[in-house]
């Protein structure tokens, strides 16, 4: 069974290479679909595979870039891109991050921040899964009044509409967002894009798990729209990380590219889903995924409480991460090639 | 305050290129940790290619970054070419969110 084993040229280890694929190719369905990178989830992957962790970031980063483009490149031709506002948030998120990276040395001189982090991070995971939820249940709330007036809710509502209030501030330079249908003060996206790169170079993660919801919840975006254009921002990101990761000598070309067959046919298949899954269904979808993002993150944390499970954790940990990623995938999978049989089947009546 | 404003914006940008450079600056200096691959394993292809990692860091991420992006269009372009075979609509959607 050696032909199943490719040497890493740079990191010199033996990598078991379907494996490489195959978590190339769940990271794509749930990256293309919900328009994130997805480090979370290919960090403890690449850990499993064998990669040693010096260079599993880097090569999930340079994966990220590729597998981001083709997504981008899918989510583009549906409309679902908004290069305009993903330029205007590319200044931001650079500021923020930096910002952000800056603020993390500057604490870690003062004492040990990693923990505190990490806290922030779970609470943050938990206020997005609550807004996302509160949104489905005031949507849900929306809908049974409109029907019992006898009337049908309008196919665009959505249920928390904080971004109307946003959208009343005048400030100029004003922009006129076509994809997104959004005309609102540049300042807002920049300052949201600010403040999501902050708390990513703050957290030390690419960012697309906050700016996806803060995309639909503070800028206003439609939810494919708001998929689309965060891909397109993780992309140029990813660009950037994985040149800076690979001048330090830290990123594995040959596993990338591996990782990259999986996830090509991945992120197609996570794109094209958007397609034929709406847009409440791709937030719950997302809720659920944040929630078992924070709980792995979670289960490591509460580690010095309970030592003596720290092995039952930290295997619990992987699993349910490993888990969620094949349970959605699966799921996204599934769905897709519904709506592809039934496309076709609606085509075939027409003729 | 339309000048004034605008004059912000012109600032901003201007800080936007620039601050990476000021950034690295400030940063921490960082103990050197060389990695070196070893070649003695390999052959062909990714004996050139754990070479070049050994001999230029910045001919090897300038080549990482030029193929990354090359493959992505090109798988991209491919799937392109099989869903359209297939049959998909690839240019238009439903714009809906319930």
């Amino acid at each position: 069974m050696d032909w199943l084993y490719i040497l890493m040229p740079i990191a010199g280890v033996k990598i078991f290479w379907p494996g490489l694929i195959i978590l190339g190719i769940g990271v794509g369905i749930i990256g293309g679909f919900f328009g994130m990178g997805g480090a979370w989830m290919v960090t403890p992957g690449l850990n499993i595979l064998g990669f040693p962790m010096a260079f599993a970031i880097g090569t999930d980063i340079a994966h990220m870039a590729g597998k981001s483009l083709i997504s981008t490149m899918r989510h583009g031709k549906f409309g679902n891109v908004d290069y305009k506002l993903g330029l205007i948030m590319l200044v931001g998120t650079v500021v923020g991050f930096e910002c952000g990276a800056q603020m993390v040395m500057w604490l870690e001189r003062i004492g040990n921040v990693e923990k505190v982090v990490r806290w922030i991070y779970i609470a943050l995971l938990f206020c997005i899964a609550w807004m996302v939820f509160h949104d489905v249940a005031m949507r849900a709330r929306k809908q049974k009044a409109a029907t019992a007036r006898g009337e049908e809710l309008d196919k665009t509502a959505t249920g928390v509409e904080w971004h109307k209030t946003l959208h009343k501030i005048k400030i100029p330079p004003m922009v006129h967002l076509k994809e997104s249908g959004i005309y609102c003060s540049a300042w807002l996206p920049i300052f949201v894009s600010f403040l999501t790169g902050w708390l990513a170079g703050i957290l030390g993660i690419g960012g697309g798990l906050i700016r996806m919801p803060a995309l639909i919840y503070m800028v206003g975006c439609p939810t494919h729209v708001a998929v689309g254009t965060d891909l397109f921002e993780v992309a140029i990101s990813g660009l950037y990380g994985a040149g800076t990761y690979t001048m330090k000598g830290r990123t594995e070309l040959v596993a990338a590219m591996v990782m990259l067959i999986g996830a090509a046919m991945g992120a197609q298949v996570g794109a094209v889903a958007t397609k034929y899954i709406k847009g409440y269904g791709i937030r719950v979808a997302f809720g659920l995924a944040v929630i078992g993002c924070a709980l792995s993150i979670l289960m490591k944390l509460v580690q010095p409480w309970v030592p003596a499970y720290k092995a039952l954790l930290d295997t619990s940990s992987t699993v349910l991460v490993l888990g969620l990623v094949s349970a959605m995938s699966l799921y996204i999978f599934v769905r897709m090639i519904a709506g592809v049989k039934e496309e076709l089947r609606q085509k075939q009546q027409k003729i | 305050m339309k000048k004034r404003l605008q004059g912000l914006w012109c600032t901003l940008i201007t800080l936007v290129l620039f601050t990476p450079s000021l950034c690295l600056a400030a940063g921490a200096k960082a103990a050197p940790v060389v990695i070196v691959a070893d070649t003695r394993r390999l052959d062909g292809i990714m004996a050139w290619w754990a070479n070049l990692y050994n001999e230029s860091h910045l001919y090897f991420m300038l080549l990482t970054i030029l193929i990354i992006p090359l493959t992505g269009v090109v798988f991209g372009v491919v799937a392109d070419i099989i869903m359209n075979w297939i049959g998909i609509d690839l240019k238009n959607r439903e714009l809906a969110e319930h």
